[in-house]
């Protein structure tokens, strides 16, 4: 029968991919991995508080034995705050897209499952959110609750979460239509073990891209709010908020800026080509 | 203990549909009263055309639909509604094979977490129980113990629909219908597969409903046989009673196409035109304007389904007026 040539196919694509890992991404999840334990020990591997003043080295050229990273107009050093804003940042980034990822999801299933009103609400709210420009939904709520980091997290969750419940919305009725997740509901499956079990991790691919575009854009929604002011407060800091105080020394002191603009390139562009690779490897039928 | 295991009466299904908001709505009468009972381990067959009704009336008796009128009992009690708990327990007792086995499956996990699938939901036995079944079920269907590893695209079409009929049989159904199991495989797997479902029928007591729109398939598994035609049964009988003796005109059409090795097929019926449109029903019996032997009478008033022999109905005014067709060529 034709099972031995379907065998060796299998087995030599399975060694394919245990062997390699494209280069790229593996600078990628190198760079991730970086920015995490950075984030996670930022406490310990920081030189300087991110407040301690330095008032003898002000705007202290990089490459200083001091202070590796030069100092900004405070004579504060920038590493130690470029440390703590990577916490910062990534934190918000990660709780925000994880909020809106979960969020989104879960009413694009609730609309496909109940069908009609339900629906049509989950529609109509997603409608409005991708009407109503997302800044100026942000800067009204910080405006009138003033701010904290648990608030901003869960602002930002409520950046792109329509997209979620549509693409959830979308697949999740196209599945449960014909094809395998009516089958399984003709197994006698109860709609959680259709959903979690077949559905999600059919239409992950998806969302995961999703996911991954709408990271790197709260990071910088978080440095565009930031830089308005309304966002991270000083003395706390952020990536954003050190791009948005350190644009003023751009002709004088460019390191300011540079350092954390830099992270911010790199952890998106990590971000993006990670979430490709991933997409890829969870389909098992493009192995 | 009864041996009626299904009793269906007078099911009617329509749809609605509207082709523009204002427009009115056109319904259609997919299933147009039928009437049809099966024993324990026996087979009925149901043939007929696209569009004949044969799929609507195979998700209706399994309760995957619920009926516009009429009632569908099974093993004695009434169909529950659709995504009760009730109506998810009865699916250890009947399941449905589907034509397209790679959209059944699901393409992202292996066959052997597929197959046990049911197990699982059912609660049927423990983990390791549950693993040794699935190896069971596997070699029941003809496939080996280490392809439960592999993924439904992985597979050829004949062992994808091997996997579908291994997952329906788990939980050891009752009642297992198949919809046009075997059209979308070539014919060389398709005799493997028809041979399969015999020898599972056999072993494991199954009652079948095969739906197909192939006579040799259908002659070949089927105990007795149903012929639709537009929502509606037109003659049932034995499944060597309709091919010796087919009653009705429509009967006689389908049976004088099937080739018969070794002989050149003569006396071949070529019915005129098109299969009607189940939302412009014709007046009278549906078959009149393409039936050879139409009258006034076809035109004008619809044929009941009557008892011709012990187990021999036919729905045609020609038959019951004592003139049948059969022995009018």
């Amino acid at each position: 029968m034709t099972d031995a040539p379907l065998a060796s196919i299998t087995a030599t694509a399975e060694r394919k991919r245990g062997a390699r890992l494209p280069v790229m991404v593996g600078i990628a999840i190198f760079w991730i991995a970086v920015m995490i334990v950075i984030a996670l020990t930022a406490d310990f591997i920081r030189p300087y508080g991110i407040t301690a003043f330095d008032l003898k080295n002000r705007l202290a050229l990089p490459g200083n034995a001091a202070h590796w990273l030069g100092t900004d107009e405070l004579g504060r050093d920038v590493l130690s705050r470029l440390i703590e804003s990577i916490r910062i940042s990534l934190l918000i980034a990660f709780g925000s897209t994880l909020i809106s990822a979960f969020l989104g999801t879960s009413l694009g299933f609730l609309a496909s499952h109940f069908r009609g009103i339900v629906e049509q609400g989950v529609l109509m709210l997603a409608d409005f959110q991708a009407a109503l420009p997302f800044l100026i939904l942000s800067l009204a709520v910080l405006a009138f609750f003033g701010n904290s980091l648990l608030l901003l997290t869960c602002l930002m969750g409520f950046y792109g979460w329509e997209r979620y419940a549509r693409i959830a919305r979308g697949l999740a009725i196209s599945a449960s239509a014909q094809g395998y997740a009516a089958a399984v509901s003709q197994l006698g499956a109860k709609p959680s073990r259709i959903y979690i079990r077949h559905i999600l991790p059919n239409i992950a691919s998806t969302l995961i891209v999703s996911m991954t575009l709408t990271f790197p854009e709260i990071i910088l929604l978080e440095s565009s709010l930031s830089f308005l002011g309304l966002g991270v407060q000083p003395p706390m800091t952020s990536l954003g908020n050190m791009v948005g105080y350190g644009r003023e020394y751009l002709t004088t002191a460019p390191w300011i800026m540079l350092a954390p603009a830099l992270v911010i390139m790199f952890t998106t562009l990590s971000i993006s080509i990670l979430g490709d690779w991933l997409r890829d490897q969870l389909d098992p039928t493009i192995r | 203990m009864n041996s009626t295991l299904l009793a269906a009466e007078n099911l009617v299904k329509t749809y609605t549909s509207r082709r523009g908001p204002f427009s009115p709505a056109s319904t259609v009468r997919a299933v147009d009263g039928i009437s049809l009972s099966l024993a324990r381990a026996k087979t009925l067959g149901i043939v007929g055309e696209s569009g004949s009704g044969k799929s609507t009336t195979g998700r209706l008796v399994l309760g995957l639909e619920q009926p516009t009128a009429g009632k569908v009992s099974f093993d004695g009690t009434r169909m529950p509604r659709e995504k009760t708990a009730e109506w998810r327990g009865l699916r250890a007792r009947m399941q449905l094979v589907y034509q397209d086995p790679l959209a059944a499956l699901d393409r992202r996990l292996t066959i052997g977490v597929q197959i046990g699938e049911p197990l699982e939901i059912h609660a049927i036995g423990t983990g390791e129980e549950r693993k040794e079944r699935v190896i069971a079920l596997l070699k029941a269907v003809g496939l080996r113990a280490d392809q439960a590893d592999r993924y439904p695209h992985e597979l050829s079409g004949g062992q994808r629909q091997r996997v579908v009929i291994a997952r329906a049989i788990a939980c050891e159904p009752e009642l297992l219908v198949c919809d046009e199991p075997v059209s979308a495989l070539d014919v060389s797997i398709q005799a493997q597969v028809v041979n399969l479902l015999r020898d599972l029928q056999e072993e494991r007591g199954i009652a079948m409903i095969f739906i197909s729109h192939d006579l040799k398939v259908v002659r070949n598994i089927s105990d007795r046989v149903a012929v639709m035609y537009l929502g509606r049964i037109v003659e049932e009988a034995s499944s060597d009673e309709i091919f010796r003796e087919p009653l009705h005109p429509y009967t006689q059409a389908l049976v004088s196409s099937v080739p018969v090795p070794g002989t050149p097929l003569k006396q071949r019926i070529i019915l005129q035109g098109e299969p009607p449109n189940p939302a412009a029903r014709p007046t009278g019996c549906a078959f009149h304007p393409r039936c050879r032997h139409g009258n006034a009478r076809c035109r004008g008033e619809t044929p009941e389904l009557l008892p011709i022999d012990r187990d021999h109905s036919v729905a045609c005014h020609l038959v019951a007026s004592d003139a049948p067709a059969g022995r009018m060529m």
